[in-house]
């Protein structure tokens, strides 16, 4: 190249992500959270399989403060990966694509998100 | 601009890596699976005491033993076929890239089995 200083577009490091593409890449980044989130989920199922003193060794984790926010942290990746991706199948079939509609549903998507996690939390706290 | 795809290839329609649209339609249709599951496992653990008697007991039932193992083979497909995505996308070098991807597809394909086997020993009470 022998213009290097062309400008290039997107200039990631300047330009002001829209909302939507912001979710896009949030969207990769829980996925991948998510996933390994559930190798420790799949690990304390299998410390559960393992035995029952096995698991209350672990159980004071859970509910800690650590715990804790990974659980919270878990379910409220889950719920936007969720709705985001709800987002993404109405999309595949041909639904949303107008720009009003791509904002309203990026923040529907956020506001659904934060509903379920919330509802989550209190259904956990008052069980 | 001249068209170097053979007849054949075209009508065929697998592109250059081979299998078409497949990933992309398995990634849709593991996602619609686990709609329901998502909410149920959510709000079904939520409401759940998290001591062991109490969570072995709910696995124990043959629906919620079914409904898991459904959950968890979905859930790591999904997995696999996601990291797939983005490693091919971040990684660039092709050996680093092979590499990385048996490493990730061997961890789902692993996680995957230990998550139903633990299901299945609960539910058979060993």
């Amino acid at each position: 190249m022998s213009n290097s200083n062309h400008p290039t577009s997107p200039h990631l490091q300047i330009y002001r992500l829209p909302l939507t593409a912001l979710l896009s890449i949030t969207h990769r980044i829980t996925g991948v959270i998510l996933a390994f989130g559930c190798l420790l989920l799949v690990w304390i199922l299998a410390v559960a399989a393992d035995s029952a003193e096995a698991y209350q060794a672990i159980e004071p984790h859970l509910g800690s403060w650590y715990g804790q926010i990974f659980l919270l942290g878990f379910i409220f990746s889950l719920y936007l990966h969720f709705c985001n991706g709800v987002r993404h199948l109405f999309w595949d079939v041909g639904y949303g694509f107008e720009l009003e509609v791509v904002d309203i549903t990026a923040k529907l998507a956020i506001a659904m998100a934060v509903i379920l996690t919330i509802a989550t939390w209190v259904v956990a706290g008052v069980a | 601009m001249t068209d170097f795809r053979s007849p054949l290839s075209r009508v065929k329609g697998l592109g250059s890596a081979k299998d078409g649209t497949s990933h992309f339609w398995r990634q849709r249709l593991t996602s619609l699976l686990m709609i329901p599951l998502v909410l149920w496992i959510g709000f079904s653990l939520a409401a759940l005491p998290v001591d062991h008697a109490t969570l072995t007991g709910w696995i124990q039932q043959t629906w919620v033993t079914i409904a898991l193992i459904l959950l968890i083979i979905v859930t790591f497909y999904h997995a696999q076929l996601g990291l797939q995505v983005i490693i091919e996308d971040y990684v660039s070098s092709h050996s680093r890239r092979t590499v990385i991807l048996l490493l990730s597809n061997l961890a789902c394909l692993l996680l995957g089995t230990i998550g139903v086997v633990s299901v299945l020993k609960i539910s058979f009470g060993a």
